[in-house]
């Protein structure tokens, strides 16, 4: 083999190899990808049953029920419209009334949203940031969200801690 | 006084960097001798008032002072000793100051331990190293200051984040820094070769043991960080594809294509341009970690764009690094002259191999870390990207580069003989079809990719044992014979063997936790009894009880298996009153490489506790690998070419390793 052709086997190589790479990346990107929404947004697109994507509002206050065995029922607002959810395992410390949330998993026939993670990536000052965004959009920011979390900031933006509060957002499951 | 003396030392640390960073290169332009050598000085001082910036904050958080907003922000005088000192990196300021000293502590070390390097060289690392070093300077003294006052000093601190109150916060950062950071040389290393425009064998044979060194403790920190993660987070998951996370496994995945591309480089003197170009990726990815980490884009976009100091600065640093040591790379990375000719079938060829699909399931994890943000910063749309991507992209590209794994050190240099490697393979094929049949028939019914998997673990760990066995002439000389020819293996061999089968142990512990991990989610009441893979759990009592700066809620559960108690397990639920924040305490039992893990859920009226009970086969493997392979790495590391014959050129030292 002369010096061009063993190049031309190593780049057509990688070449092959990237190929490989983007067409698995593309088609995870197309079937495990999950959208993120608000119960407004639910109403407005009109989301087909069956399909996963993360709810996150707040717990409309009054409407947990514990049932049996773990389960649990409770709906998530955002000021406009609200969502039931269906959950059954065990909530997350911080989950209270009131309090943002974001769940995951898909709305049924009737239109319950049937949760199967409920994640806890926030502290008592802390809302998940896709719901601090999506309130904020709606102008239902309340600012002592806000001054609470400064007065805190800093076991919010810690860093190291990040691998744990960050990665610490654990889903239940 | 304290907090004073350390921001000082911290703003001369500052002024030295900035010498250090000029100074030396106009020396190595004018060949004055005099002017290089000020970066060795320059760079040991500034280790030292570094070193002395970072004692201060230490001290003013173990006296709890107050006065000092970060101290005030992160401790509490209840806090234990230990959680007082690890509050130090357990905050933005204190761990940027954390990775200024690491960042220090290499260039120091660079400046003692480096007396054979070539003057000039060492001239120009060290100034690089300095750049870097100024930039995060100023992005402390500017937006992070450690040391700022209060001006009415509060009675009592808010105390640190409850989570981060755990042995795991006092290694884990630190070790993860020391591999971040660690890069820096590398880097530094790579962007001085290409000022000089020189760059050889002898190049590579410095630069290894430091990237070694980065590597192992990188390898050590992430381990450490999943293990933290799975015993602290009560979810017994250990790694949750998290950008955090992917952060720190991005230079890693770089990190260990440089290792290999430096061997080539090292004996075969080829692979020059792409060994510096992984170099500067490799520290790039670092800098991106810390981006990603500390400019808080990840808790919120929208944040990052309203308090756009600190995010904004780091960008800067990484642009400015980034670009600057990529267009240095297009400019010069052509003056540099190719080395060696290889075959495609040959160890280099197996080598580029590893290269190229390590990088590319780097490529991935980077898209899928940072795709999610893009598309926000761009339509507003928010996704999310989880494991079933990861699985679905790294996956794949992983399982033929273990396939590959084992054939790469049969092969030999410039030509291999891929049919001669396969046949003294022959017996790890055998091994992993075995275990696999085995697998098979044992849980037959169940999924066929578990039993596939392990059958590849085993094949990489024999394949990396029958390297030695092959080395040593185990089985085909006397055993007197082969014992002297172990003795005389390059300890880098060993350190190989290790490394290898290290990633076969973690993958069998991977796939066995994932496939025949059970669990059992539910409520119970004193004098209960939950079953699980053969265990008997009975929870005898649930007692309050108050600890130093928290009430705890502990359950005491009796292990019985076949009626017998083996032993008691005790998770519990912490209330930490100053925060008001709750964290679930696991219990962890092991049995072999198997656990049981206990975490606690809230109680219910009735007086009954929800509890989640796992069962979690092999988990420890996942990471015993790991420790393994980073124990490979120090063999390697105390290798005596390493240490010795670093500065003799590559010739003389080529004729010692015809054993090989």
């Amino acid at each position: 083999m002369t010096r061009k052709q063993r190049r031309l086997t190593i780049i057509g190589g990688s070449l092959a190899v990237l190929a490989v790479a983007a067409a698995l990346v593309l088609n995870a990107m197309r079937d495990s990808i999950v959208f993120f929404s608000t119960p407004k947004m639910v109403a407005e697109k009109h989301i087909q049953p069956g399909k996963r994507f993360r709810l996150g509002g707040l717990v409309q206050p009054g409407s947990l029920v514990r049932g049996d065995n773990l389960k649990v029922t409770f709906e998530v607002g955002d000021g406009s419209a609200a969502l039931p959810v269906s959950y059954q395992g065990i909530l997350p410390d911080l989950f209270r009334e009131g309090q943002g949330v974001v769940a995951e998993g898909s709305l049924d026939a009737s239109g319950v949203f049937k949760a199967d993670t409920v994640l806890a990536k926030h502290d008592e000052n802390y809302m998940p940031k896709d719901v601090a965004d999506a309130l904020k959009k709606q102008g239902l920011w309340k600012e002592e969200y806000e001054t609470k979390a400064k007065a805190k900031g800093g076991a919010r933006t810690d860093g190291n801690a990040a691998s744990a509060t960050a990665s610490g957002q654990g889903a239940v499951r | 006084m304290i907090a004073e003396s350390g921001h000082y030392a911290l703003v001369l640390a500052f002024g030295l960097a900035l010498i250090q960073s000029t100074v030396p290169i106009l020396g190595a332009r004018w060949r004055e001798y005099s002017l290089m050598n000020v970066a060795r000085s320059t760079a040991v001082a500034q280790l030292m008032f570094v070193a002395a910036s970072f004692a201060a904050l230490v001290t003013l958080h173990v006296s709890s002072d107050f006065s000092v907003a970060n101290v005030f922000e992160n401790s509490h005088s209840m806090k234990p000793l230990i959680y007082k000192i690890t509050g130090v990196w357990g905050n933005h300021e204190g761990s940027m100051l954390l990775w200024v000293s690491i960042l220090a502590l290499f260039g120091g070390l660079v400046a003692i331990f480096g007396n054979n390097l070539p003057i000039s060289l060492r001239a120009h690392v060290l100034a690089v190293q300095a750049w870097i070093a100024s930039a995060f300077y100023l992005f402390i003294l500017t937006t992070s200051n450690p040391f700022l006052r209060i001006a009415n000093p509060p009675i009592e601190g808010q105390d640190l984040n409850p989570v981060l109150q755990d042995i795991g916060l006092a290694v884990h950062p630190p070790m993860l820094y020391l591999g971040y950071v660690g890069f820096s040389i590398s880097f530094s290393f790579a962007v001085a070769a290409l000022i000089e425009g020189r760059i050889d064998a002898a190049w590579a044979r410095w630069v290894r043991p430091w990237t070694l060194v980065a590597w192992i403790f990188l390898t050590a920190g992430i381990a450490m960080g999943s293990y933290w993660a799975y015993y602290e987070l009560g979810w017994g998951g250990w790694w949750f594809w998290d950008p955090v996370e992917n952060a720190s496994l991005m230079p890693w995945l770089a990190g260990t294509a440089l290792l290999h591309s430096l061997v080539v480089m090292e004996k075969r003197n080829a692979l020059k341009v792409w060994t510096i170009l992984l170099s500067i990726l490799t520290f790039s990815l670092s800098l991106l970690g810390t981006f990603l980490v500390r400019s808080g884009v990840l808790t919120s976009v929208h944040a990052f764009a309203n308090d756009p100091r600190r995010g904004v600065f780091i960008l800067l640093i990484l642009c400015v690094f980034i670009g600057g040591s990529l267009s240095l790379y297009i400019l010069r990375a052509s003056s540099l002259k190719q080395g060696g000719l290889f075959a495609p079938i040959s160890r280099e060829g197996a080598l580029v191999l590893n290269n190229l699909l390590l990088t590319t399931a780097c490529a991935t994890v980077f898209v899928g870390t940072l795709y999610p943000l893009a598309l926000e910063v761009m339509t507003g749309e928010k996704i999310s990207v989880g494991a079933p991507f990861f699985n679905l992209t790294f996956g794949p590209l992983f399982v033929p580069l273990l396939i590959a794994l084992p054939f790469g050190p049969l092969l030999a240099w410039k030509r291999g003989d891929l049919l001669g490697a396969a046949q003294r393979l022959m017996t790890a094929g055998f091994a992993a079809l075995f275990v696999l049949a085995v697998v098979w028939a044992w849980t037959h019914g169940g999924s066929t990719f578990a039993p596939l998997a392990i059958g590849l673990a085993v094949f990489v760990i024999a394949g990396a044992v029958i390297d030695i066995i092959e080395r040593i002439g185990l089985f085909r000389l006397s055993p007197g014979i082969a014992f002297q020819r172990a003795r005389g293996l390059p300890r880098s061999a060993w350190g190989t063997m290790f490394a290898h089968a290290g990633i076969g142990i973690a993958l069998i512990g991977i796939v066995c936790e994932t496939s025949w991990n059970s669990e059992s989610i539910r409520t119970m009441k004193a004098g209960d009894s939950a079953d699980i893979a053969g265990y008997e759990l009975k929870l005898e009592s649930l007692t309050p009880r108050q600890g130093p700066n928290y009430r705890e809620m502990v359950a005491k559960f009796s292990v019985l298996v076949d009626g017998r108690i083996i032993d008691t397990m005790t998770p519990s639920k912490r209330n930490f009153t100053t925060r008001g924040a709750t964290t679930t305490e696991a219990a962890l039992l092991s049995r072999g490489a198997s656990q049981l893990y206990i975490s606690l859920g809230d109680v219910s009226s009735d007086g009954a506790i929800a509890v989640r009970i796992y069962h979690k086969p092999l988990v420890l493997l996942i990471w015993f690998g790991p420790v393994l392979m980073a124990f490979g790495g120090v063999l390697s590391l105390s290798d005596r070419r390493l240490r010795v014959g670093a500065p003799k050129p590559a010739k003389s030292v080529r004729g010692l390793q015809a054993a090989e």
